[in-house]
């Protein structure tokens, strides 16, 4: 571990899961608070307007650390993996600069422009800002997943064989990569169902603390003076709205995420048979049909795997029929020895992490279907004729424990598709151990991973530690930290000064 | 060398000289929280005016790297591995810079919230700081090998002219950012952001002489390349003076355009220099050259046409919201804060 590529490895891995515990959260919160800024729009309710405000911070908040954490991204491809750069370069970068001019201009020119307009346009051209930022994030998922399938799925290429390194012939089939169109569905709807899970769950804590206030009777007092003629809405109302409306954006994302998970799944057992085997913790090639693991003790020394199963479930998920095996670890690793053992040697190993892949699947599943059940309940304890969710403390606790759900479900997704991409970088082009940079030094490894560590774990706090005071603050909450938005219309002005 | 690599080349120092005009005042608004900010609720003033626009700005760097890795990967992989410390201390520079904007806005007291001017300042010095380092250490030739891995070793990063370059990149983003706030804020405020610069000016002139004289003893460039380096290093000196001469006459907009210039001349200076090459070898023949480093015709076409079409549009939003933003913050000694509202409408009737 304490070499140059197992530091290497680490540090890629960490900074990359941090990342995207932030990448999501920003797509997904941006979709809803456009969403909410246009019910505003259309519905001309002033409570839409305080909705898509008060969770506009929160987006704020995970958009600026998504920012921070991205720069790292699009630097360490040279930094630490200056091989790698060099054999991928001529497919690699193209996304990534098309990336930068499309979506990362995009994306920051308009947030900035909708923070700082908000009495300048009319609210339906000040809405168009906040999808246009979506529309830029949105984008920037694709191009990198372009970047990211061809590592999983090489197409649109050719070796060059004066240099060894790869040689884009056509920039169609780079795009056009099944695989991409597989995998950008899957993260999309993930970030969809990340946004509206997380306000589902901060929703219940603001229910839970909007209750706690009524019970000790200092609910409902008038909140501080707001601009002349608007509605006013109690925290129960503001909040149960927020819930209903994220439940739903949830609930979406939630179905979608599993069809493209499927769809995904299916492609990967013929495409990377390895990877598919080990999320299952499969060994021995099956019986026909099929019988699934739900939980398995996996050994990976001695390569034997012992779960509970249920009959025939595995072809049923795989093939989406009642027969038909599904090929074992072992016998991959016999195909791909033969397959790759002219080019890479006897001696590679082509066993990725079994146990990690089998738990990181189960959880990730589990939070695809755990988020679907939450919300399709959330719709009905929320229901007209009878609220149930409100008066319920120990329902809007679990809820609100929930809101951390997504992210281990997109940690799960990610670990799945790279760790299970061992030990290529680039699949059967390159190995991880030929990317990695050979300048990298052990000291100066250890200490970035520790730096990068710190940071990481200090601006995690800070997040959560801002996002819980947004919540406690509250809808009604008049003040922007210490000062007042320097760009207040004239309007506002008279306002506060009559 | 074929017309599409001479051209990205080109396009890279572009962007980099575009990063630097945008970002650079930036990171001088941020440094000028520290140096010449009263109080926090100014810092807080000072961060608002580049509020809406830094994180669009940064992207220019982000797209620099980006075109660099799709048009030269073998440069891409021997600069951002060789500078592996350097460029980190960056990365951390601008994340500490990048959240300061948000987390400010969420602080509740002025201690709290000066954690966050600090970290903005922090970053500000040292982005810029080491990128300038980064640039000026690669000019002077560092070991490279066959492979293309460039080991520039601690003097070859740390030594008199890089870390001159740092300063002067550091010192020419100050004042930038200096008359940026002069056309942002106040007249009142204004006026004294040019006459802090007219001031700082005076640095400039002993460390531009320094900064040639060891140009010319440590780089090939006054050699290989004698009409155009100097050349700009005329521009870069006109520009220094007409800026000069501006703040003294406190025209706001014309000192922002001539420190500008001298920014941009800087990069312009750099790649002009590199010229053929992208890296420059102790030993001249492990130099890597734009030919060699450079990714296949194909990708090129296709990142032409991309950057042809998608370039206007994006230049036309970008500058459409600094249109729309143009208007000069409210401010002298008010900076509408807890203060409050009976400060804003001092300064709006005016």
């Amino acid at each position: 571990m304490l070499n140059v590529l197992g530091l290497s490895r680490f540090q890629f891995a960490m900074t990359t899961v941090f990342h995207f515990f932030y990448v999501p959260l920003s797509i997904g919160l941006a979709l809803c608070v456009a969403i909410m800024e246009t019910l505003y729009v259309v519905k001309k309710k002033e409570i839409y307007k305080k909705m898509t405000k008060f969770w506009g911070k929160i987006f704020l908040l995970s958009f600026a650390v998504g920012v921070v954490t991205g720069i790292i991204q699009e630097f360490q491809f040279g930094m630490n993996w200056s091989n790698y750069s060099r054999f991928m370069g001529d497919i690699f970068g193209a996304p990534l600069a098309i990336e930068a001019l499309l979506a990362f201009f995009m994306e920051s020119t308009f947030i900035g422009v909708w923070v700082f307009t908000w009495n300048r346009f009319k609210p339906a051209v000040h809405a168009v800002f906040i999808w246009l930022t979506f529309l830029g994030s949105s984008v920037s998922a694709i191009w990198i997943l372009a970047a990211n399938s061809f590592m999983q799925h090489p197409t649109g290429f050719e070796i060059n064989k004066a240099t060894g390194r790869v040689r884009m012939t056509s920039f169609w089939d780079v795009l056009g990569n099944p695989q991409l169109w597989r995998e950008f569905p899957h993260v999309f709807f993930g970030a969809v169902l990340t946004g509206g899970m997380v306000l589902v769950g901060m929703s219940a804590w603001g229910l839970l603390r909007a209750h706690k206030q009524e019970q000790a009777g200092k609910a409902e007092a008038a909140p501080a003076v707001e601009g002349g003629g608007s509605e006013q809405v109690s925290q129960r109302v503001f909040y149960t709205r927020s819930i209903r409306l994220s439940a739903i954006i949830a609930l979406i994302g939630s179905i979608l995420v599993i069809i493209a998970g499927d769809l995904q799944t299916s492609f990967i057992i013929d495409d990377q048979p390895m990877k598919f085997a080990a999320t299952e913790g499969i060994y021995e090639d099956t019986k026909d049909p099929a019988p699934w693991a739900v939980v398995s003790l996996i050994n990976e020394k001695d390569k034997t795997s012992k779960g509970i199963e249920i009959p025939e479930m595995l072809s049923l998920l795989s093939y989406h029929s009642t027969s038909g095996s599904v090929k074992g670890m072992n016998s991959v690793n016999e195909q791909l020895h033969q397959q790759y053992d002219g080019k890479f040697g006897k001696d590679m190993n082509y066993y990725v992490p079994v146990t990690t892949l089998f738990w990181s699947f189960r959880f990730m599943a589990a939070v695809g279907f755990g988020v679907l059940l939450l919300s399709i309940l959330v719709l009905w304890f929320t229901r007209k004729s009878k609220d149930t969710l409100w008066s319920s403390n120990w329902k809007l606790w679990i809820l609100g424990i929930c809101t951390y759900l997504p992210f281990v479900g997109n940690t799960g997704g990610w670990l799945i598709t790279e760790l299970g991409r061992y030990p290529w970088l680039v699949y059967g082009l390159q190995t991880i151990a030929d990317g990695v940079s050979p300048t990298a030094t052990v000291p100066n490894l250890l200490f970035t991973n520790i730096v990068y560590f710190l940071l990481f774990l200090f601006l995690g706090g800070v997040m959560i530690f801002y996002s819980r005071r947004v919540l406690h603050q509250g809808p009604d909450y008049q003040g922007e930290g210490l000062s007042l938005p320097v760009q207040a219309s004239r309007n506002e002005r008279r306002v506060a000064l009559a | 060398m074929s017309i599409l690599q001479g051209l990205w080349f080109f396009v890279i120092g572009l962007l980099f000289a575009g990063f630097l005009l945008l970002e650079g005042f930036d990171f001088g608004v941020g440094m000028a929280t520290r140096l010449v900010a009263r109080d926090g609720d100014e810092r807080a003033t000072f961060m608002r005016a580049i509020g809406p626009h830094w994180d669009g700005n940064e992207v220019w760097l982000i797209t620099a790297g980006g075109a660099m890795f799709a048009a030269f990967p073998l440069w891409y992989a021997s600069l951002f591995s060789g500078y592996y410390i350097l460029l980190f201390l960056v990365l951390v520079g601008l994340i500490l810079r990048g959240v300061s904007f948000e987390f400010a806005n969420h602080a509740l007291t002025s201690r709290e919230r000066g954690v966050w001017q600090w970290a903005n300042f922090i970053g500000s010095v040292f982005a810029p700081f080491f990128l300038g380092m980064m640039l000026t250490s690669l000019i002077q030739g560092i070991p490279l090998d066959k492979n293309g891995d460039a080991w520039p070793g601690f003097f070859g990063v740390v030594n008199w002219l890089s870390v001159v370059g740092g300063v002067a990149v550091v010192f020419f983003s100050f004042v930038h950012g200096l008359h940026f706030l002069s056309l942002k804020l106040g007249p009142m405020d204004s006026r004294r952001m040019l006459n802090i610069s007219e001031k700082v000016y005076w640095i400039a002139y002993p460390a531009l002489v320094v900064f040639v004289l060891l140009a010319i003893f440590r780089t090939d460039f006054y050699t290989a390349r004698p009409i155009s380096t100097w050349l700009i290093t005329v521009i870069i000196l006109a520009a220094t003076i007409c800026g000069h001469v501006a703040v003294t006459r406190k025209r706001g907009g014309f000192a922002f355009t001539a420190s500008g210039i001298t920014l941009m001349a800087i990069i312009a200076f750099i790649f002009n220099g590199l010229f053929p090459r992208v890296m420059i070898g102790t030993d001249p023949a492990t130099s890597i050259m734009i030919q060699d480093a450079s990714a296949s015709p194909y990708t090129l076409k296709i990142m032409t046409v991309v950057l042809c079409i998608f370039l206007p549009i994006m230049l036309a939003y970008f500058i459409w919201s600094y249109f729309i933003q143009r208007k000069r913050l409210a401010t002298d000694g008010a900076h509408l804060s807890v203060a409050g509202p009976a400060a804003v409408s001092a300064t709006v009737a005016r």
